[in-house]
């Protein structure tokens, strides 16, 4: 498409990697298809293409208005229009700059602005977030009348198991520790470390590890994303220089973020390098997997019925490999067929917070092709599906990995 | 130049921003506020379809859910004298739903519901929303598709299809849209429905379904399509098959034709075409071949093994220099998927691309296609060649960068040029694209006046005031007498009965 970005943008690194980007959409409209958004409403300012079309009027020096503000918000961030494109349109990125330069311009109204801030300074951070987590679960009785909805938000809390023991003798992994999942389900991550520990690898999770950084990316802070970025990238490094094969990601929610720190990072003169190596070793858990010989984890499936919820990020997000279904399958478990596997479920990072009615609406329509099926639980692959689904499904919602661990695969935990 | 032709358009117009809030206030009276579009900033998105070269921001945007909304908004534009131009997914790629500053952009894309599938009767009724892709997912499971498959199905709406005639790489065996449609409803300028077709085979009178499908939005709005679906064939494998020389692969089509093979899809794509479409769809194809074809057959096992089988002969022997045929569906639809992928990967090659569509007859193919890349030169444009082969529907691809001055121009010229070349080939300015607004003069140069005057008639049947879609698909005889004083074409005037300007 033809630009013309105005010269106070044209000259900034912003602007050029925005006109780069707009410049490769030919406005052919295929993205509108796989828009979880667009099908819902059916408004070309709803679709990635208008999306696209609006940021190119800010970028062409149109002011915007709430209105903008507002299509660009119920964007769930999920890239099925990306997937789509043929042109290979980086739609995130363009959407990351668009919504920055919107936000500067357009100021929020108080509510809004108080509910985003707090999303970035509690829920970002580990120990803050379990703090509210477990005042939240203590005050759990006390939220009625217009708190009740509250209720339905908070997962209820996992009894710790255990993390295998440290063997030394063994290959080594990261794994990514973020903020929301080790608060609202501390088990995934040692599930992993236990299945790894018996294919032989030892995985460890450096403390000083944080949120990914996507909270701040996406809620318009880019440059707090990357101070995130940096604190992991300090905190994994001594580790990567020890001969860490992999950063392993068991949120792909995170594992989206941490692909792009090379993208992010490129213009940093101390950590570029560094980033673009902690990018190359992302790796899914699920990808991890299936590169190891799973054949000593039996048939623990026994024919059980499982519907799978492949996250956006996993499908979408260039960098991350999504080998969940096989997995699953060689483990013995039936995938049930699941209609439309490439619209978001609406959780998507803070959407479902910002945005609960679309949201919900996506996740009605998701649980009912997910429950199509008639299956016993549905696993995901991203913590923030997981609770959003798990808030309304009927059925249990697992992460994936939890269904390789013997214990776990018994009726009582379906 | 169709952007002048434009601002003229607007002369009739309301008188300006007054009329625009009378308009508004009448609209919203009978219709939810939300849907009436009327601010820039909300407006802005629907200013181009899939040809962004050519913009124009409409007075207001409709966004209706129901027909009765669709009738109101005629009623009400009819009442006042407001043009109104039907939209579907926008992907139209002549500029068929581009809006008018003084008229109203009726979008149809909120009428996404697929409303029944008649399985004994292999008929499916939609709203014109629906994707054409949709469709045939909604029915897959009951073994049968709906065969209209322009490379855009993915996105292309089906009332765009209808009101665009479209075809696609499967046309050459089961017809375009007009082949596989039985009945629609409309909402007429003045706000009536009616039912056009039936679902019986064959209705007395006029084949008035038939002048509906290609009408460009210019007789009425649709709301509702009845479509014909077909069993899947029991197999289908397609041949991918490469050549040095564009010419040995011009011959090979009309050779696969003359042979008696009635391919389900016969398609070609040239050098530049398959780098592009390469680099995104990673479909195997040989990215150093001069051209390839997809030549796909269908129908019962031991008919698609011998089809295949004379069809790589007939390649073999016109000089191909690499046959590989689909192992499976797998494989096939990645083989496919490069061809539909095949326009909007340009734009990882080039900023822009200018889509052409003209059909010649195939033995012209090879003829054509070297003098396209003659002009090439001449315009010193790059072209890449991407076309529906078996029925000599050329799509060249002109690439240029909008963001140079003077590029649009040259390019828009370029493609005049290529018509001009179809049609000395004894072929048509348009496939399957449309008119629109782009191909809008070169309609002058395909029809004598006679013609033209008839086109007015059956306008004037069915919009006597000439409210929709005005400006597009069918060009006035004075316009045509301007673009010949612009273009004389070997000495003649298209026109010369017409006082020159
Ligand atoms: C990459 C690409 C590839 C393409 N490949 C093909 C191809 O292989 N074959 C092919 O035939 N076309 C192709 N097209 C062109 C385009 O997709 C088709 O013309 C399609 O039918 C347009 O449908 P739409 O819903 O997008 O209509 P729009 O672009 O929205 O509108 C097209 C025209 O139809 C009218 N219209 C739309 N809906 C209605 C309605 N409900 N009632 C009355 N009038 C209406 C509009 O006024 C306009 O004149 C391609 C386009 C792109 C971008
Ligand atoms: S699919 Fe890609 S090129 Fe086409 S409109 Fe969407 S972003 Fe632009
Ligand atoms: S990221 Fe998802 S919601 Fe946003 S425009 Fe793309 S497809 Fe639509």
């Amino acid at each position: 498409m033809q630009t013309s970005i105005i010269p106070q943008l044209r000259d900034t690194a912003d602007g050029q990697e925005a006109d780069r980007i707009l410049r490769a959409c030919t406005h052919c409209g295929f993205c509108t298809a796989t828009c979880p958004t667009y099908q819902l409403v059916g408004d070309e300012r709803d679709g990635p293409r208008g999306r696209i079309y609006m940021i190119k009027q800010v970028l062409e020096g149109e002011e915007p208005t709430e209105k903008t503000q507002r299509h660009l918000d119920r964007c769930l961030t999920c890239r099925a229009c990306e997937t789509t494109c043929p042109s290979g349109v980086e739609y995130a990125k363009l959407a990351d700059i668009g919504r920055e330069l919107v936000d500067q311009k357009v100021q929020r109204p108080l509510p809004q602005r108080v509910v985003r801030w707090l999303l970035r300074h509690i829920v970002a951070y580990r120990n803050r977030f379990g703090f509210v987590f477990a005042l939240g679960h203590f005050f759990k009785p006390l939220l009625v009348g217009p708190l009740a909805p509250l209720r339905q938000k908070m997962p209820p809390k996992q009894e710790r198991i255990d993390w295998p023991q440290a063997d030394n003798t063994q290959r080594t992994m990261l794994v990514h520790d973020g903020c929301v999942q080790p608060v609202a389900a501390p088990n995934t991550n040692a599930h992993a470390a236990r299945i790894l520990s018996k294919l032989g690898v030892r995985l460890i999770a450096p403390k000083a590890s944080g949120c990914c950084g996507a909270l701040s990316q996406h809620l318009s802070h880019r440059e707090e994303a990357l101070d995130f970025a940096r604190a992991n990238i300090d905190a994994w490094w001594p580790h990567i220089e020890a001969g860490a094969e992999a950063i392993v990601i068991t949120a792909s929610g995170c594992g989206a973020s941490v692909a792009e720190y090379g993208y992010m990072l490129r213009n940093d003169p101390v950590y570029a390098d560094k980033a673009a190596r902690v990018s190359e070793l992302t790796r899914d858990l699920s990808d991890v997997l299936a590169q190891e010989d799973l054949t000593a984890l039996g048939d623990i499936g026994d024919g059980r019925k499982v519907a799978y919820h492949p996250p956006c990020t996993l499908q979408n997000a260039p960098g991350l490999h999504d080998n969940v279904a096989e997995i699953l399958t060689q483990a013995g478990y039936q995938l049930t067929h699941v209609q439309d596997p490439h619209l978001c479920c609406g959780s998507a990072g803070t959407y479902s917070i910002l945005q609960p009615t679309m949201a919900n609406e996506l996740r009605e329509n998701k649980l009912a092709s997910l429950n199509a099926g008639a299956p016993d639980v549905i696993v995901t692959a991203n913590i923030g599906c997981q609770l959003h689904l798990e808030a309304a499904a009927g059925i249990p919602v697992r992460h994936w990995i939890e269904l390789l661990e013997p214990r776990m695969a018994q009726p009582a935990a379906a | 130049m169709a952007h002048a032709d434009l601002a003229a358009s607007t002369e009739q117009a309301l008188g300006g921003a007054p009329r625009k809030q009378q308009l508004i206030e009448r609209l919203t009276a009978e219709l939810p506020a939300d849907i009436v579009l009327h601010a820039d900033e909300d407006l802005r998105p629907f200013e181009c379809d899939g040809l962004s070269a050519y913009r124009q921001v409409p007075m207001i945007v409709v966004l209706p859910s129901t027909i009765a909304q669709v009738q109101t908004t005629m009623r009400i534009c009819h009442a006042n004298d407001v043009p109104v131009v039907a939209r579907g997914a926008g992907t139209g790629l002549s500029g068929g739903a581009l809006p008018l500053d003084d008229g109203v952009l009726l979008s149809l894309a909120k009428f996404n519901r697929i409303l029944d599938i008649d399985t004994d009767n292999r008929r499916a009724t939609v709203q014109p929303g629906v994707r054409n892709l949709a469709i045939s997912e909604a029915v897959s499971h009951l073994g049968l598709y709906y065969a209209p498959d322009p490379s855009s199905q993915i996105a292309c709406s089906i009332g765009g299809n209808v009101a665009e005639n479209s075809g696609g790489v499967h046309c050459l065996k089961y017809g375009l849209t007009t082949h596989n449609i039985v009945q629609i409803e409309i909402v007429t300028v003045e706000g009536e429905r009616l039912t056009i077709g039936s679902s019986a085979l064959d209705s007395p009178g006029f084949d008035l379904l038939a002048l509906m499908t290609g009408s460009e939005g210019l007789l009425g709005v649709i709301v509702e399509v009845t479509v014909k679906l077909l069993a899947k064939p029991e197999l289908a494998r397609v041949a991918l098959v490469a050549f040095d020389d564009v010419r040995k692969a011009g011959d090979a089509v009309a050779a696969i034709i003359q042979a008696g093979i009635v391919p389900a899809g016969l398609e070609m794509l040239d050098n530049p075409a398959i780098v592009a479409t390469e680099e995104f769809v990673h479909a195997g194809y040989p990215k150093d071949a001069a051209a390839i074809l997809l030549c796909e057959v269908d129908g019962t096992e031991a008919e698609v093994e011998e089809d295949i089988e004379r069809v790589r002969e007939v390649v073999e022997r016109e000089g191909a220099t690499e046959v590989r045929i689909s192992r499976d569906d797998a494989e096939r639809a990645l083989f496919w998927a490069g061809r539909k992928a095949a326009f909007p990967a340009m734009g990882r090659i080039s900023p822009d691309y200018y889509c052409m569509d003209g059909t010649i007859p195939r033995k012209a193919l090879a003829e054509v296609l070297i003098g396209i890349g003659e002009l090439s030169e001449e315009y010193g444009q790059r072209v890449a060649n991407v076309f529906h082969a078996g029925d000599g529907n050329l799509h060249p691809l002109i690439l240029y960068d909008a963001n140079q001055e003077g590029e649009l121009e040259r390019t828009e010229a370029f493609g005049g040029a290529i018509c001009r070349l179809c049609l000395e080939h004894g072929g048509s300015i348009t496939g399957e694209h449309g008119v629109g607004v782009e191909k809008i003069d070169q309609m002058c140069v395909q029809f004598p006046s006679a013609e033209l005057t008839q086109f007015h008639a059956v306008k004037e049947a069915f919009d006597p005031k000439g409210l929709l879609n005005p400006g597009k698909a069918v060009p006035t005889l004075h316009r045509c007498a301007e673009f010949g004083a612009m273009h004389v074409h070997n000495g003649e005037l298209p026109h010369p009965e017409l006082e020159r300007l």
